[in-house]
């Protein structure tokens, strides 16, 4: 049984992006305050930090999750993914990122990193998503600059993309 | 904002997580999918001495066919539930609650067991429970038990759990009647309903209505459904007896009215399903 004491500063070990990473921190720290803080992968946004904007979303064990409304002790031993493991090496855009560039899909991009994290999971689970399909994905994240619009046509464009690949 | 420092132990085993429970009492919180706990964290509406973490206890992670009822161990994902195979065929009404429950991102993490602990007076899976008149397991060093969810959750956030018992699972009850219906109203998709309605068909001539928002925990009544207007007064009359209340959201009236506008859509939808 794993117990830590509340001032105990632990290392907790994650694969982020494939690669073992760890640091030590308290059992308080949020998961999104880790990877940013004590990580230094700021990729992730930090909106609300009450599960309700959907900026801080990242992949856990591939699935979608609030990485504020996970405690980075919870991640420990687990694979992490962030909006950094999109890209190629190189710097190449992924089908995902490339659709947001071609639909002017972000603006100030702060709601950006979340909802690409958020479809990187759901596009695999569902790859031939209705337009209602992505709305309902997309009512778990906030933007306040786009209006949507872009963003639901990026997605239905990277849809067909992966798809058809 | 952060959370209050607090202990924290993961348990692998049950009997580890409820001899924590039992040395800390009402000073620990369980966390399971943390979904709406570590918002309360977040927010410090919660400040707990230790949280005792159980999303890693392998054998609460079980969803278990027992024929007439489905045991969801309090592991159990909401996402890992709507995936499961059978949900329609055997719980049609979890599965037509299930989409309205937080988003996507937050059934990935957050429990079906979850949801029934914090008790929100207008969220789905307690309705679901209590509508479908399910059971609670509660464990702790004293015991097993087994309590139906009308006697679980007795008002807004409080429920008959001690401090030192863990919900390891609850059961839902297969029905043979498979006409449900269930609607809601919120502000957003995905945020808490205002007020949420399901029906279930009972035989001839009656249906069970469930209704969250209207009072401090789900209420369950049974009513004729076979003539328009007498179901309409007993709607009223349940509107009138609940009362509803008022919050940032929606004032005790609004509540009353979308109650007496929803019920009677909602009975004719289960009516028809299926038939
Ligand atoms: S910062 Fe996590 S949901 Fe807003
Ligand atoms: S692009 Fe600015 S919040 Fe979405």
């Amino acid at each position: 049984m794993r117990r830590i004491a509340k001032d105990e500063r632990t290392r907790i070990r994650l694969t982020l992006n494939g690669r073992a990473r760890s640091a030590e921190t308290e059992p308080r720290t949020l998961l999104s305050d880790f990877l940013r803080y004590s990580l230094g992968a700021t990729g992730t946004h930090v909106g609300c930090e009450h599960g309700v904007c959907g900026c801080c979303t990242v992949l856990l064990d591939g699935t979608a999750v609030r990485s504020c409304l996970t405690l980075a002790v919870q991640a420990e031993g687990r694979d992490v993914r962030t909006v950094e493991s999109l890209a190629a090496p190189d710097g190449a855009l992924n089908a995902l990122q490339q659709a947001f560039q071609n639909h002017h899909a972000l603006q100030c991009g702060f709601c950006t990193p979340g909802i690409l994290m958020s479809f990187t999971d759901y596009l695999k689970r569902n790859p031939k998503p209705s337009e209602a399909d992505i709305r309902d994905v997309l009512s778990g994240h906030l933007c306040r600059c786009t209006g949507y619009a872009g963003i639901v046509s990026a997605l239905l464009e990277a849809a067909n993309r992966i798809e058809s690949r | 904002m952060k959370p209050r420092p607090f202990d924290y132990v993961r348990p692998e085993m049950v009997d580890e997580a409820i001899a924590v429970l039992a040395e800390y009492g009402d000073e620990a919180r369980v966390l399971a999918g943390g979904q709406s706990l570590l918002a309360m964290l977040n927010l410090r509406l919660a400040d707990p001495t230790v949280l005792v973490d159980i999303s890693r206890i392998a054998a609460l992670d079980e969803i278990v066919d027992h024929g007439d009822t489905i045991e969801v161990g309090a592991a159990v994902t909401q996402s890992r539930l709507l995936a499961w195979p059978r949900l329609a065929e055997k719980l049609p009404l979890v599965a037509a609650v299930l989409p309205f429950v937080g988003h996507f991102q937050t059934r990935n993490k957050g429990t079906i067991c979850g949801s029934v602990a914090h008790a929100d007076p207008s969220s789905e899976i307690p309705l679901a429970l209590a509508i479908l008149d399910g059971k609670v397991v509660l464990r702790s060093q004293r015991g097993t038990r087994m309590l139906a969810a009308g006697a679980f959750q007795q008002d807004m956030l409080t429920t008959a759990r001690a401090n030192d018992e863990l919900i390891t699972a609850v059961h839902f009850p297969v029905l043979s009647d498979r006409r449900v219906a269930f609607r809601e109203v919120a502000r957003r998709h995905g945020d808490f309903a205002i007020v949420a309605v399901a029906a279930l068909m009972e035989g001839k001539g009656a249906v069970r209505l469930g209704v969250g928002g209207l009072s401090g925990r789900p209420e369950v009544r049974s009513i004729a459904s076979t003539n328009g207007s007498a179901t309409r007064d007993a709607v009223q009359q349940m509107a009138a007896e609940l009362e509803g209340y008022d919050d940032l959201h929606a004032s005790a009236a609004m509540r009353r009215d979308l109650l007496c506008r929803l019920a009677p859509v909602v009975i004719d939808e289960a009516f028809r399903c299926a038939a």
